[in-house]
Formats: C-alpha cells, structure tokens, sequence
C-alpha cells in the first residue's frame, strides 16, 4: 500500500514537472499520429498481398498492434524513463541517493519518473484496438474485455520485470544503455502474433524477452483465442518472473560500489 | 593544385585515417554493448523477413514472383546495408544543437561533418566484424537463394559506402533542422517513417503499390537501402549496376551540396549555451 503511495506521489510530481511544457503535448501527438500511421501502412502493404496472415485477419492484427503501441505507451512513460535513470546513476555513482532513502530501493528506483505526455501511445493505441475491433466478425463480449484487461496488467508487470533484470545488468557491465535499442528493436516483433514466427524466435520472444505474454496474450484475449493453459502459463511465467527480479535487484545490488558524486 | 591544396587534402586525408582507426580502437572497447545493440537491430529485417515468407508460403512459396529464397537473400543482405547506412543520428544534431556541443567542433580549422563521416566510417569495420556470426546464424535459419557475380559484389562493396554518404548528408540536413527549432522529434519521425515506406527498408520496393515506387524513384531513399541490395540480391544488367553507381553519385553531390547550403545560414543561428 506505502509503495503505491509513494508512486502515486512521485506520479503528481512528474505530471506538475511536465505540465510545464504543454507544447510537447502536441509534438507527442504528432508523434503518435505518425507511428500510428505507419503501422496503417504497413498493415495495408502486407493485406494487399493475402487475405490472412497465418489466420489472422487485417481487422485482428490492427488489435495486435494498437495492443503494441498501446503498451509501448505504457513502457515509454513509466518504465523506460526509470531504468534508464537507473542504469546513469549506476554509472555515475549517483544511485546513493536513492539508497539512502529509507524505501524499498526497488519500489523507488521504479517510480521516480515518469513522462504523462507519452501516455498519448496509451490513448492512440486503444483506438487502434477499438477500431480493429469494430471491424471483427464476432461480437466482443464483457467477459472478453475483462479478460483483456487482466492480460494487459499482467503483461505490463512482466514487461517491467524484464526491464529490471536488463537494467540490474549495468551493475556488472557498465555500458548497457545499449540495452534500451536491444529491447526497442525486439519490441517491435510484438507487432505481429508470435504464431507466425519460426520456433526458436517464438521462444525467445515469449520467454527471453516476454513480448508475447504482454501483446499477444491480450490480442488473443479479445479475439477469442486464448485457452485456459496460456491464460495459467501468464500468470505462473508473470509471477516466477516478479520473485526472480526481486531477487536479482538485490543480488546486483551488492556490487555497486557507489562512487559518491 | 598548388602546393597549399595539396598540403591542406593531406592533412585532411591524415585526419581521416586517424579518426577511423581510434574509433576502431575505442569501439572494440565496448564489444557487449554493440552486440546488444546489433541483435536490436537484427530483429527489425527478421520481423519483416517472417511476415514475407508467411506469405509467400501460404501462396505456392512467391509474393508478386519473389520466392522465400530470395526474401531470406534480401533481408539477410539488408543488415549488412543497414550497418553500413547508420550514420550521426539527427538526434545527435538537436543533442548538440541543444546542449552547446557545437561549440567545440566549430573551434578546430575543420568542418564538423568530417568528424562525423570520418568517425562513422571507422565504426563499420567494427560492426561488419561482430555481425558476421549474426549473418551466418540468418544464413542457416533462413536458406538463402543468393549468388552474385563478381561484378556485383565490385559494385555492391561500392554501393554500402554510395548508400553511407548519402544517408550522412540526409540526416545531417534533417538534424540541421534543430538550429532554428528545439522541438524537432515529430519531424525526424515522420521522415525516418517516409524513408521506412519508400527506401525499401520495409518491403522489397516491388510489392509497393506502383504510385509508390514511382514516388520513391524520385526520392533519394532507395540508393541508400533498396538499390545497394539489389546489386547483389537481384539480376540487374551490368548497365543497371553503372546506373545505379551514378545515381548514387548523381544523390551524394546534390545532398552533399544541400548540406553545404543549409550549414552556411544554419551556424549563423547558433548560439551556444554553456561548455
């Protein structure tokens, strides 16, 4: 409870920090408007070639990927800005002063920060999924919303948890801001069902880097595909996950030898 | 040329070689950190490459006549073309624009792009080294169809530095942009989204709709991603391979030009805040 306290504080303060600069508001916007609109393009490039991509229909892959801008959204704002903070203070020495605090180092060095004008992915991605889903043949019903909701919030906690671990990395190898471009680059398979990748890559994408627990499951959720097995899988793999990060933050912890800037 | 030029083309030459070989040496330094950032890179053309041979299954093994083979061929030669087009990101313009980093560089008797040019083209050796075993990964994951003829690969290894050039002079002027306004994010992105559509980044140029590709032909997108590949990729007639050459040419001098342009009222504008 203290720790969403705490987070819902650190998300006041940002959002009187950004509300300072309301033209970025609509750069942001443009911004969306443009990746939105790319992925359009996309979409429209390959359905000009084939009816179905390995069963998918244009309507259900425009869910996939408003599901991927959508939480891309969410990583962009609130978890992005944290580790990348993290993984400069590590480097400068600077994290002491986050240390120091008397908080859970884990819940504080997750919520510093966070970018609300970013959440504009967050509002642009759910038309995208409405609009996909307006477009489906069969009738979405609130069992299947509820269902979606509940993937979404799973998928976001194992998607951060997998942040932690990548930023926790920078306590033994310094320079891992190259990071951030190994997880935009392997972000964006998301935009597609990991069903149509080859075995290996469908494995790395689900467990390596969880794309496919936070995006697909989801999508599959509001398309009717999704069986009790995965739906278990999601949360067993979600929660493994968290007590392993839990573990690991501390464990990476312990050599960080704070250079005191 | 007098003595002077030729002194003035040696030095800047001297400075080209120095500046290549301690990036080289700087960026073995950091070999992790590049690997994390080339298996990033390696997932964009997979993505792409599984969504075309999904396709190209599902209709008898060919979209539009462009068999797996040749998808695999295209997408597997396109991260070797893509290494070699990164290049000083327009980011990295509005970063030194912004935080007063110009000011260095404007000190020192030489035009900054040398910098840049000189020290992204130290950092290929390095990147084309690492990406070797990724390539051969790809290469047994995906079967290929390639087999070029030695002209090609002659007139591919120019094309990957025709393609260098052109993408540094484009995003040069792209970043240029950051003199006269700070908030320049939106635009970078929506150019890097026309360049995906129209480069042949995204798709073989072929299986864009016909306004598109003759949009793109006028466009200096395709020499920098779609024409470099091909040249190995594809059959083109010795004839197409030395036009494709000189459109490259035809592209460096007239954005190199642009570059030049634009610097000349841009640096006026610049006012450096700190450093």
């Amino acid at each position: 409870m203290r720790s969403f306290r705490l987070a819902w504080l650190f998300f006041k303060l940002g959002s009187m920090n950004e509300l300072q600069y309301r033209a970025n508001f609509f750069v942001q916007l443009l911004q969306s408007a443009v990746s939105v609109g790319t992925a359009i393009v996309v979409l429209k490039v390959v359905y000009s070639h084939t009816q179905a991509l390995n069963g998918w229909s244009e309507s259900e892959l425009l869910v996939v990927m408003g599901m991927q801008i959508l939480l891309g959204g969410v990583i962009k704002a609130a978890i992005q800005p944290n580790m990348q903070r993290l993984m400069e203070e590590v480097q400068d020495g600077k994290l002491d002063f986050a240390l120091t605090k008397p908080e859970d180092s884990q819940v504080l060095i997750s919520v510093r920060d966070v970018r609300i004008w970013r959440l504009v992915d967050v509002v642009s991605g759910a038309a995208v999924v409405g609009y996909g889903i307006s477009g489906l043949e069969r009738a979405v019903g609130p069992a299947d919303v509820l269902l979606f909701f509940v993937m979404l919030v799973v998928g976001a906690i194992t998607i951060y948890c997998f942040w932690v671990i990548i930023a926790t990395v920078a306590f033994w190898i310094v320079a891992a801001w190259n990071s951030i471009e190994l997880f935009e680059g392997v972000y964006a398979t998301g935009r597609w069902p990991v069903s149509i990748y080859p075995i290996w890559l469908r494995l790395g994408v689900t467990f390596l880097v969880p794309i496919a627990f936070a995006i697909t499951v989801p999508a599959e959720a509001v398309t009717s595909r999704l069986d009790w097995q995965t739906i278990a899988l999601a949360f067993a793999f979600g929660a493994a996950l968290f007590a392993f990060t839990r573990w690991w933050w501390h464990f990476g912890l312990r050599r960080y030898s704070g250079a005191s800037a | 040329m007098n003595g002077r030029q030729a002194g003035a083309a040696r030095s800047l030459f001297d400075f080209y070689v120095t500046r290549g070989r301690t990036r080289i040496q700087s960026e073995f330094q950091y070999r992790v950190a590049t690997y994390f950032w080339l298996v990033g890179m390696i997932a964009e053309p997979v993505v792409y490459l599984v969504v075309w041979t999904t396709i190209a299954k599902q209709q008898g093994g060919a979209v539009q006549g462009i068999t797996t083979g040749e998808f695999a061929a295209y997408y597997i030669v396109w991260t070797l073309v893509r290494n070699m087009n990164i290049v000083f990101t327009p980011y990295g313009w509005e970063w030194r624009i912004r935080e007063g980093e110009l000011s260095a560089a404007l000190l020192r008797p030489l035009h900054p792009l040398h910098d840049d040019v000189a020290a992204f083209a130290g950092w290929k050796p390095v990147v084309i080294l690492l990406w070797l075993p990724i390539a051969g990964v790809l290469w047994f994951a995906f079967h290929p169809t390639l087999a070029p003829t030695p002209l090609e690969v002659v007139v591919f290894f120019l094309a990957i530095w025709g393609a260098y050039l052109i993408r540094t002079m484009f995003m040069s002027i792209l970043g240029m942009i950051t003199f006269w306004t700070t908030r320049v994010s939106a635009i970078f992105e929506l150019a890097l989204a026309v360049e995906l559509l129209l480069s042949g980044r995204l798709v073989p140029l072929k299986l864009m709709p016909d306004w598109a590709e003759s949009l793109a032909a006028v466009l200096p997108f395709q020499w920098s991603f779609y024409f470099p590949i091909q040249a190995l990729v594809a059959d083109y007639s010795t004839g197409e391979l030395l036009g494709g050459l000189g459109m490259q040419v035809l592209w460096i001098v007239v954005l190199t030009g642009l570059t030049m342009f634009v610097w000349r009222f841009a640096v006026r504008r610049y006012s450096a805040v700190g450093n």
